[in-house]
C-alpha cells in the first residue's frame, strides 16, 4: 500500500532493497514510534528481562548478583507454597478459562435470539461485573463469617448450617469462594468478542443453510455459527488464557495476601508476595518467566485445537 | 429486472417467514426456559452491583437492620456526604483531589491510548514494509501479557527510569496496549484498500489518510477501545507505585475505606458506587454506539 511504486527499484542484494523500502517508508515508522516505544519499555522489556533477572539476586538496593539456575531450582523443589500455587492456579485456570470460555459462548447464543432491546440489556448485565472491581465490600457482607452473614443466616435459616461456616478464613472454603467470584468477573473482552462476532454473521448464511436443508439450531450453530466465528473465538480464548493464569488480585482483595494456609494461593500471588512486599526481584523474577512459559504454552496448545477445528 | 429482484426477494422472505414459524412452534417453551435461565443468572451477576448501590443509599437506621432489606425506604445522599468528611478527616488531602486524579489520568490515557493505537493500527494494517510482519506477530503474542501478568517486571523498569511516585508511572503503561492495537487492526483491515488509494490520489499524506479516512471509517472499533481504555484506566490502583497521598487514585482510597470494614458500611458502598457508576455510563452510551454503527458499517462490493 505503501508508496513504494514511486521510484525504480534498483535490486543489488537483499539488505540494499530492505534499506531502500524502509527509506521510501520512513512515514510508516514515524506513525508507528509513539506506540512501539512503550510498547517496548512497558510490555516487550518486562517479559523479555523476566529471564536474566530470573538468574541474579537482585533485591532493588544492591546491584544484581549473579546466582545460575539457583532461583529456578528453589522454585522447583524446595518452595513448597510455589507447589501449593501451581496446584491453585491450574485450578483457577479450568475454572475460569474454559468453563467460563462455554458459559460466555453459550449466553452469547442465547442472547443473540433475542430482541435488539434484550440484547442490550442482557449484554450489559453480563458484563457489568467485570468493570467493577470495587464491588468487593457487598460479597464481604455476603461471605461474612458472623452469623449475620447473609449467606450464613439464610443457610442457617434453612437448616443446612447448625453454625456459621468461616468463608473467607476456613481454608476448605476459600479456593470454592473465590473461584465463584473469580467466575462471576470472568465475563470480560472475551465475552463481548463472542457476543459481537454472533453480530458479523452475515444472516444470508443461515438463509442458505435453510435452503441447503438444515433442519435445527443445533445444526446451524455447528456447520454455519462456530465455523464463521473462528477469529472472534481465537481471540477470545487469549483473553480468557490471559486473564486465567493471572487470576489472583480477586483472591488478594477478598481473602487476603497471603491467604488462611495458602488456600487461595496463585502463582500471581505469589509472585506479589516476593516482588512487591518481599523485595526479592529476582526470585519474582523467576516466577514471572515460569508464569509467561506456562501461559505461551497454553497459547500455542489453544491455538492448535481451534486452528485444528476452525479450519 | 426490479420484478425479477422482487420476485427472488419474495422467495427467500417466504423461506424464513417459514424457518421461524417452524422454530417458535417447535421451541416456545424451550425459550421461555432460555429467558428464565437468562434472568437467573443475571441476577446473580447484578445482586452484588444492585445491593452496593442500594446499601449506599440506606440512612444508618436501615443499614444494619437484620435481615436485611433489599430496597430503601428513606433513600438518603448522607452516605455520600460522609464520604467527603472521613476522607478530609482521615487523610490530609480532601477526597476531591483523589477524584481529580482519577478523572485526569482516565482522560489523559484514554485520548493517548486512542491516538497511537489508532496511528499504529492504522499503519499495521495498510502499509507493507520491512518488520511489518514481524510486529504483528509480536502483537498477537503480546495479547497474552496484559498489564496484570507484567506489572511487577515493569516496577522494575520504572524505578530505574525514575518513574515512580508520578504520574507517569500511572499514565505511561497503559498507553500503548496490545489489546487496543489489536482491535484498531482487525477492524481497519475491513476498509477497503481502494478507499486509502483514492485519498492518496488525491494527494493526502498517511498521517491525513489515518485520521480523515480510515479513523472515521472504524467507529464501532474506537468505541470499543474507548470502553475498555475507560474501564482500564478508572480501576488504576497506585499499589506500590505511587507513595505521596496527593498522586493516590479513588480506587486506591476507596480499599482503604474498605479496610475499615463492614462497621462503616454507609461510607464504604458510597465509596464504591462513586468508582462504579462512571464505567457502567461509559459502557452504556459507548455499547449503544457501537449496536449502532456495526448495523451500519457493513460495506460490500
Amino acid at each position: 500500500m505503501a508508496n513504494n511504486n514511486d521510484q525504480p527499484i534498483i535490486r543489488q542484494g537483499k539488505w540494499k532493497y530492505t534499506w531502500h523500502m524502509m527509506k521510501t517508508n520512513k512515514s510508516c515508522y514515524l506513525m508507528l514510534l509513539p506506540f512501539m516505544l512503550f510498547f517496548t519499555i512497558f510490555t516487550i522489556a518486562p517479559v523479555v528481562m523476566s529471564l536474566p533477572i530470573g538468574f541474579t539476586n537482585f533485591n532493588m538496593i544492591e546491584t544484581p548478583k549473579f546466582v545460575g539456575l539457583s532461583n529456578f531450582y528453589t522454585l522447583f523443589l524446595n518452595d513448597d507454597v510455589f507447589l501449593i500455587a501451581v496446584r491453585n492456579t491450574l485450578i483457577f485456570a479450568i475454572f475460569t478459562g474454559p468453563f467460563s470460555y462455554v458459559l460466555s459462548f453459550l449466553i452469547a447464543w442465547l442472547i443473540n435470539e433475542m430482541s435488539n432491546f434484550w440484547k442490550t440489556f442482557f449484554t450489559f448485565v453480563y458484563y457489568a461485573p467485570s468493570m467493577v472491581t470495587s464491588v468487593y465490600v457487598t460479597w464481604q457482607l455476603i461471605l461474612s463469617g458472623d452469623s449475620y452473614g447473609y449467606l450464613n443466616a439464610i443457610l442457617m435459616d434453612v437448616g443446612i448450617l447448625n453454625s456459621p461456616a468461616q468463608w473467607l478464613t476456613d481454608t476448605s472454603y476459600i479456593l470454592t469462594v473465590v473461584i465463584i467470584v473469580q467466575l462471576w468477573m470472568s465475563m470480560g473482552a472475551g465475552f463481548l468478542a463472542i457476543r459481537a462476532g454472533f453480530q458479523n454473521i452475515d444472516k444470508s448464511m443461515y438463509e442458505a443453510g435453510a435452503i441447503e436443508g438444515i433442519k435445527n439450531r443445533w445444526q446451524e450453530l455447528f456447520m454455519i455459527t462456530i465455523p464463521s466465528m473462528g477469529p472472534q473465538l481465537l481471540f477470545a480464548a487469549v483473553i480468557q488464557i490471559s486473564a486465567s493464569f493471572t487470576v489472583g488480585i480477586v483472591g488478594q482483595n477478598l481473602v487476603g495476601l497471603p491467604s488462611t494456609d495458602y488456600a487461595a494461593h496463585t502463582i500471581m500471588n505469589h509472585a506479589t508476595d516476593y516482588g512487591s512486599i518481599r523485595y526479592e526481584m529476582g526470585y519474582a523474577s523467576a516466577i514471572c518467566f515460569v508464569l509467561f512459559a506456562a501461559m505461551l504454552l497454553a497459547n500455542k496448545g489453544i491455538n492448535w485445537l481451534l486452528g485444528k477445528y476452525l479450519d | 429486472m426490479a420484478r425479477k429482484r422482487r420476485k427472488k426477494q419474495q422467495s427467500i422472505e417466504k423461506l424464513k417467514v417459514s424457518e421461524k414459524k417452524k422454530r417458535v412452534n417447535g421451541s416456545l417453551g424451550g425459550d421461555i426456559a432460555i429467558f428464565v435461565f437468562l434472568c437467573l443468572l443475571g441476577m446473580f451477576m447484578v445482586f452484588p452491583l444492585y445491593y452496593s448501590i442500594i446499601q449506599s443509599l440506606k440512612p444508618v437506621e436501615e443499614l444494619f437492620v437484620f435481615p436485611p432489606k433489599l430496597y430503601v425506604i428513606n433513600p438518603t445522599t448522607n452516605n455520600f456526604s460522609d464520604m467527603f468528611k472521613v476522607a478530609a478527616s482521615s487523610w490530609q488531602v480532601p477526597l476531591s483531589r483523589y477524584i481529580f486524579n482519577s478523572v485526569f489520568i482516565t482522560i489523559v490515557i484514554c485520548a493517548a491510548n486512542l491516538f497511537v493505537c489508532c496511528c499504529a493500527a492504522f499503519v499495521l494494517s495498510k502499509c507493507k514494509f520491512p518488520g511489518s510482519k514481524a510486529i504483528n506477530q509480536i502483537i498477537v503474542i503480546a495479547l497474552l501479557f496484559s498489564s496484570n501478568a507484567t506489572w511487577i517486571m515493569s516496577f522494575l523498569v520504572m524505578s530505574k527510569l525514575h518513574m515512580i511516585d508520578t504520574y507517569w508511572a500511572l499514565i505511561l503503561p497503559s498507553v500503548s496496549t496490545a489489546m487496543g492495537l489489536y482491535l484498531m487492526r482487525q477492524s481497519m483491515t475491513t476498509i477497503h484498500d481502494s478507499m486509502v488509494e483514492a485519498a492518496k490520489v488525491d494527494g493526502a499524506g498517511l498521517f491525513r489518510i489515518c485520521w480523515q479516512i480510515v479513523v472515521p471509517n472504524s467507529k464501532p472499533a474506537l468505541m470499543t477501545l474507548i470502553i475498555f481504555a475507560f474501564q482500564g484506566a478508572w480501576n488504576i490502583q497506585g499499589g506500590a507505585l505511587i507513595y505521596s497521598e496527593e498522586l493516590k487514585t479513588l480506587p486506591t482510597v476507596v480499599q482503604q475505606i474498605t479496610l475499615a470494614g463492614l462497621a462503616r458500611q454507609g461510607v464504604t458502598f458510597a465509596a464504591a458506587v462513586v468508582l462504579l457508576i462512571p464505567p457502567l455510563v461509559v459502557f452504556l452510551i459507548a455499547q449503544g454506539n457501537v449496536m449502532e454503527t456495526m448495523a451500519n458499517s457493513g460495506m460490500k462490493d
